[in-house]
């Protein structure tokens, strides 16, 4: 049984308009096998993905799936479902205000007399989880249950579907620790029953952890298929992203000399805001990056945003450069100096249908005013400029943004901001669901900023990113802004029990 | 021969080609029905004809789609009010001019003033539905609705219920013509309105902030945008232009009807800006386009009333034709097509 073929692509080629968006790519996978699929963002994971389950089309290829002699083209995620390929996203596809049982056997209830048998549902459900190590109560409402729990049954459903192969898009992006655990353990137990995975994410750690097989994309293009005991990290990275792998190291030099003076660009005492974060003192310095450190709702977008007046704080006294200023809205922190990239690139950063050009100059037009229009050559000027200087890989100026992979996308946003010339520039996760060559510039850019007197706050749920950036950090728990750490403090350890909380105990 | 192939891709690819393209369609069924439907007389120094009287009954609806383009495009929703608020602006106008008398034969104020009412009430009825979408955002259809239901018994206050006339040569002038000029005044106003609008949306940039409020309020906040201002400006904007509108109706009829001045005008305003491209959910939009759909729809009725189709019957055949340009312009429908075709021919192959 194991090692038997279950799927296999072979020489699968797709262009979009301008770019070759997959390139004889071959794609091997066996059944009791976790296989990764990696690249960075726009290498064509998401396309080979889409290719296979019937969302988009492909040019020439063929695709092959265990059991059936003639190659298969899927025209639909549910044509692919027959064929035995089922998808999870990473956003959940289900019905939150439904049972899980519904959710389960949505489309496919079992019938007595034509009515919907709840019991044998019901019961059937409860089975299949607790085939899973899941053992919960079925008939409440989805919503009832955490986000891990609500892929794992999304997982359910799809195995009980079809169980050949199973494609987990990016599913750990927004789980703790702790439900990833759990959900790898579903992976592996799913793996000993002989269902082939296809795991893409964009975690190293994670793919070292659980997965057999990785395959590399690079621009379109195979890399190759490795063994995952065979190819270190380093050398994994490397093949992503074509290119020798010493940046990081070399950013952590050049992130410890980042200058530092005695002016504070941004002083606060008090500032608050009911219910979303309590009064802090924070002074922030010329010149230096300072971090936001915390776990996943302590506090830390909300301080940004308080700062920023996207969330007006409702206590406390803000100086900006030595002088007390009250922002009642973003306009009025941007004409502070003051840019914020937001946490959140679909929902509050991207302007979807607007063309990159439209996307890179709107900070700046919001800036200049609704009756001082940026001419049409000056724009192009501006976009060009920065479409160079990111390195933005998009097919044309009037591309809509939209069509641009997430790394390039979040890089206009940066190239929007940088576009007003801030003198205190908030980045809130900038480097979240982008690929590792992308993060690695944008880390770079903020370090080079920094150089030139730009100050910047560095929010990022990866300590090791923020200790390769940040120059001071402060901690934050429970909605609170619990205590700073020193440049000669910032190490993993140090962090994690700021973050924790060691204080407590003392 | 490639040539000709890449230039038709080019043209179909434009974005207002099929609305256009319904456009065009909608006349040239006329050459069939009704030969002289493209012939153009003079009648007492004025173009007379049914394709003039297409271009001139047009220009009301024309009016009304430019104000209700901004209003989808930034909020994503519909004003339907405003066939009620030209009723609104007629009576106002009408009230000024008569000095609340029911019917005149010369001025009681200057005519200037009344217009200048009435523009007022349609903004301040803009006004009035923008407070309630942006500010205390209430649904616009749901917002719309209070001045849709409420806006025609404002009109029948000010009338003191009455139809109010005005029988002054020169208050005809708007929605007739001026001696001497051989094309309708109505035309004119639209085409000044359109020109405006788009100069308005060119020169400052409320046209990129219109899109990018309706395609991402929240992002459009966090960059300085005032979203809720840029919704409530168009609103008024709308207001406006229903104002205008209402006035050159009035003046088609030299009187101020509250019950029929822009009756079920707003189903067709709504309609223009559907059937030039644009989506009703807001973002991206075409101005040119909502003008094209408002001719569009008045060629329709022309073309129908000219082939001598009953008006209570119109809507029928209007219905019938609006579905199938609506459905020309689908995607979906595009993707239905495309998909039938590759399997015939693959289907061909195998046989």
């Amino acid at each position: 049984m194991p090692n038997e073929i279950v799927l296999s692509m072979k020489n699968i080629s797709k262009t979009f308009p301008g770019v070759r968006a997959l390139d004889h790519v071959d794609f091997t996978l066996r059944s009791g096998e976790i296989h990764a699929l990696m690249g960075e963002n726009g290498a064509g994971k998401s396309t080979l993905i889409k290719v296979l389950t019937g969302v988009e089309e492909f040019e020439s290829g063929e695709i092959k799936i265990e059991g059936e002699s003639q190659m298969i083209i899927n025209h639909s995620p549910q044509e692919a479902q027959e064929h035995g390929i089922s998808t999870v996203y990473q956003e959940v596809n289900l019905c939150p205000n439904l049972s899980v049982a519904e959710n389960l056997f949505i489309g496919r209830e079992p019938k007595r007399a034509g009515l919907i048998d709840w019991k044998t549902m019901n019961r059937k459900a409860a089975e299949l989880l607790s085939k899973l190590d899941m053992n919960i109560d079925v008939t409440k409402a989805l919503e009832n249950y955490s986000i891990a729990l609500q892929q794992m049954i999304a997982i359910a459903r799809a195995v009980d579907m079809s169980a050949k192969v199973l494609i987990l898009d990016e599913p750990t992006s927004s789980l703790d620790d702790n439900e990833v655990e759990k959900l790898f353990r579903l992976m592996k137990r799913l793996k000993a029953d002989g269902v082939g995975i296809i795991f893409v994410t964009h975690f190293l750690e994670q793919v070292y952890e659980v997965c057999d097989k990785i395959t590399v994309l690079r621009n379109g293009g195979l890399v190759g298929e490795y063994e995952v005991e065979k190819l270190p990290r380093v050398q994994l990275v490397a093949k992503m992203m074509g290119k020798d792998f010493d940046d990081l190291e070399a950013i952590k030099k050049e992130g410890k000399t980042a200058g530092k003076s005695s002016e504070a660009v941004i002083d606060t005492k008090g500032i608050g805001r009911q219910g979303t974060i309590k009064p802090y003192d924070l002074q922030i310095y010329k010149g230096e990056v300072i971090g936001l450190t915390g776990l996943l709702g302590s506090g830390r977008s909300e301080l940004a945003r308080s700062l920023y007046g996207a969330d007006k704080p409702d206590c406390g006294e803000l100086k900006v450069n030595g002088k007390t200023v009250v922002l009642h809205t973003p306009l009025d922190a941007m004409m502070a100096g003051m840019a914020y990239l937001p946490e959140n690139r679909k929902e509050e950063g991207i302007v979807a249908d607007l063309s990159v050009r439209e996307n890179l100059i709107l900070a700046l037009q919001a800036k200049r005013g609704m009756f001082h229009p940026i001419g049409s050559k000056e724009q192009e000027e501006l976009a060009n400029k920065y479409v160079k200087l990111l390195q933005i890989k998009t097919a044309s100026l009037d591309t809509p943004v939209r069509s641009l992979s997430g790394g390039n996308q979040q890089k206009v946003i940066l190239g929007r901001w940088l576009l007003t010339d801030p003198d205190f520039l908030i980045l809130d996760e900038p480097t979240r669901g982008i690929d590792v060559g992308t993060k690695t510039e944008i880390q770079k850019l903020v370090v080079q900023l920094a150089k030139e007197g730009v100050t910047v706050m560095f929010i990022s749920s990866e300590i090791e990113e923020m200790i390769r950036t940040c120059s001071r950090m402060a901690v934050l728990r429970d909605r609170e802004k619990v205590s700073e750490l020193m440049e000669d403090e910032l190490d993993q350890n140090h962090i994690m029990k700021a973050i924790a909380g060691g204080g407590t105990d003392e | 021969m490639n040539k000709g192939k890449a230039f038709i891709k080019r043209l179909t690819g434009y974005r207002l080609f099929l609305p256009l393209f319904c456009l065009v369609l909608v006349l040239f069924s006329n050459l069939i029905k009704t030969p002289g439907f493209f012939e153009v007389t003079i009648k007492n120094g004025v173009l007379y004809g049914y394709i003039i009287d297409v271009i001139n009954r047009a220009s009301d609806l024309v009016i009304l789609a430019v104000g209700m383009t901004l209003v989808v495009a930034a909020s994503g929703g519909t004003d339907i009010s405003v066939g009620a608020v030209m009723s609104v602006a007629g009576a106002v106008c009408c009230f000024i001019l008569s000095g609340g008398q029911q019917s005149v034969n010369e001025f009681v104020n200057p005519y200037i003033l009344g217009v200048l009412a009435a523009i007022l009430a349609g903004i301040l009825c803009g006004c009035f539905n923008g407070f309630l979408v942006a500010k205390l955002k209430i649904q616009p259809m749901v917002a719309t609705l209070i001045l849709f239901t409420a806006g025609r018994g404002i009109a029948q206050l000010i009338t003191k219920g009455q139809i109010t006339y005005i029988r002054v040569e020169s208050y005809k002038m708007l929605g007739s013509s001026i001696p001497g000029i051989p094309i309708p005044t109505p035309v004119f106003v639209a085409l000044i309105v359109v020109l405006l609008t788009y100069v308005l949306l060119k020169k400052t940039t409320l046209g990129l902030y219109i899109q990018t409020v309706g395609i991402n309020a929240k992002a459009s906040k966090l960059m300085g945008i005032k979203s809720a201002m840029i919704i409530f400006l168009s609103y008024v904007f709308c207001g406006l232009c229903a104002g205008i509108s209402g006035l050159v109706a009035s003046s088609r009829i030299y009187s101020a009807d509250a019950n029929n001045i822009g009756l079920n005008l707003e189903l067709d305003a709504i309609l223009a800006v559907a059937l030039g491209g644009n989506s009703l959910a807001g973002g991206k939009f075409s101005l040119l386009g909502s003008v094209i759909g408002a001719y569009t729809i008045q060629a329709l009725s022309t073309t129908l009333y000219a082939m001598g189709v009953s008006p209570d019957q119109i809507p029928v055949y209007k219905a019938i034709v609006v579905v199938v340009i609506v459905a020309l312009q689908s995607t979906e429908l595009k993707r239905m097509v495309s998909k039938l075709q590759t399997n015939v021919k693959s289907g061909k192959k195998v046989a």
